[in-house]
């Protein structure tokens, strides 16, 4: 059996410039991803932090980072001690212009433990965080699901999913 | 003779800011799909076993089935068998279900694409390539009543056509029956 691997590709209607600044910029990103902001000075090497309220939610070192076209980090869940006894991840965006007006985003998240209870809870969260980021970029308002307000059940619902498959 | 059983091997999900209402309307009405399912429009019997075909721009039939679930806004099942392109017609048939959920103020729209053989990575690549192009070009008519626009060509991968002739020719899934 192959390793587990989330996969998630989307058309947006916007820039690369744009997006990678939807993607990189905490402003942006608190937003469309369940109220977080991510912080880092985006230098290989260098830490990222995903911050709700004051709380480290999520964090991870800059692999690799090729403005507007590539960034990859990973990716240490610490909101939950069920996500957070997990060896870190690692997500890639790639960012590619289509010749038209719009860029093709590719998200893959891989380099899972086997079994991994992360990986059940982002094959979740993936698709509607970043439906909500083209919804962002396209109508300048992201989803109602992804708000700081749904982010609580979010990650309750995540928790469950984690400890209901535990053992 | 049995059911043939249908085993998932894509699966792709996206919130739209809209209604289960509209977002059905979106899946099964000509007028929506010619917008963003490359030019294709539906035809889709409203009734379980009625027929469904979806309809080159050229008016000719790329693909066909029957309809195997219809509970409006919720779900739509329909198999599909490609008709367009000459050795494609002889793969069995796919089962295609859309799933439409209301979730936390958005819908939740869920793609499913199953197959009743051991379908190769290399066949399964074409819808896996035209999905989220199909299904991102949706949530936008809906959301901002403009399509996604083909910067590309978009065809079917070479790799693709090499792995279909081979099933073919081989036919795997016959064997798999005799074996049962």
């Amino acid at each position: 059996m192959s390793e587990p691997k989330f996969i998630y590709v989307t058309y947006i209607a916007t820039t690369p410039e744009k997006l990678w600044q939807a993607l990189t910029d905490g402003a942006f990103t608190r937003q469309f991803w369940f109220g977080t902001s991510v912080e880092s000075d985006w230098s290989r090497g260098s830490r990222v932090i995903f911050r709700s309220g004051g709380e480290v939610h999520d964090t991870g070192e800059v692999l690799d980072c090729v403005p507007y076209r590539r960034l990859s980090y990973s990716w240490q869940v610490e909101f939950h001690e069920v996500f957070r006894r997990e060896k870190p991840s690692r997500v890639t965006f790639e960012l590619e212009p289509t010749g038209g007006p719009e860029v093709k985003l590719t998200v893959t998240h891989d380099e899972f433990e086997p079994g991994s209870k992360v990986h059940a809870a982002v094959s979740n969260g993936w698709p509607m965080i970043l439906s909500s980021l083209k919804s962002l970029l396209e109508t300048g308002r992201p989803s109602a699901s992804t708000s700081a307000e749904q982010a609580h059940d979010a990650r309750e619902r995540a928790i469950a999913l984690a400890e209901s498959n535990a053992g | 003779m049995s059911e043939p059983k249908f085993v998932p091997n894509t699966v792709y999900v996206t919130y739209i800011a809209s209604t289960p209402e509209k977002v059905w309307e979106a899946l099964t009405r000509a007028e929506f799909t010619r917008q963003y399912f490359f030019g294709h429009s539906i035809e889709v019997e409203a009734k379980v076993g009625g027929n469904f075909i979806l309809r080159a721009p050229d008016g000719s039939v790329h693909m066909s089935g029957r309809v195997i679930e219809y509970d409006p806004p919720r779900r739509l099942a329909t198999t599909w068998r490609v008709e367009g392109m000459e050795s494609f017609r002889e793969l069995p048939e796919s089962l295609v279900t859309y799933e439409i959920e209301p979730m936390g103020g958005s819908v939740k729209l869920t793609m499913t694409e199953a197959h009743q053989w051991d379908i190769p990575d290399a066949i399964l690549a074409g819808g896996r390539q035209g999905w989220p192009f199909i299904l991102s070009s949706l949530k936008s008519v809906l959301e901002t009543g403009k399509p996604i626009e083909i910067g590309v060509k978009m065809g079917p991968p070479p790799e693709m056509m090499a792995a279909v002739k081979e099933a073919v020719a081989r036919k795997p899934w016959v064997k798999s029956a005799e074996k049962r």
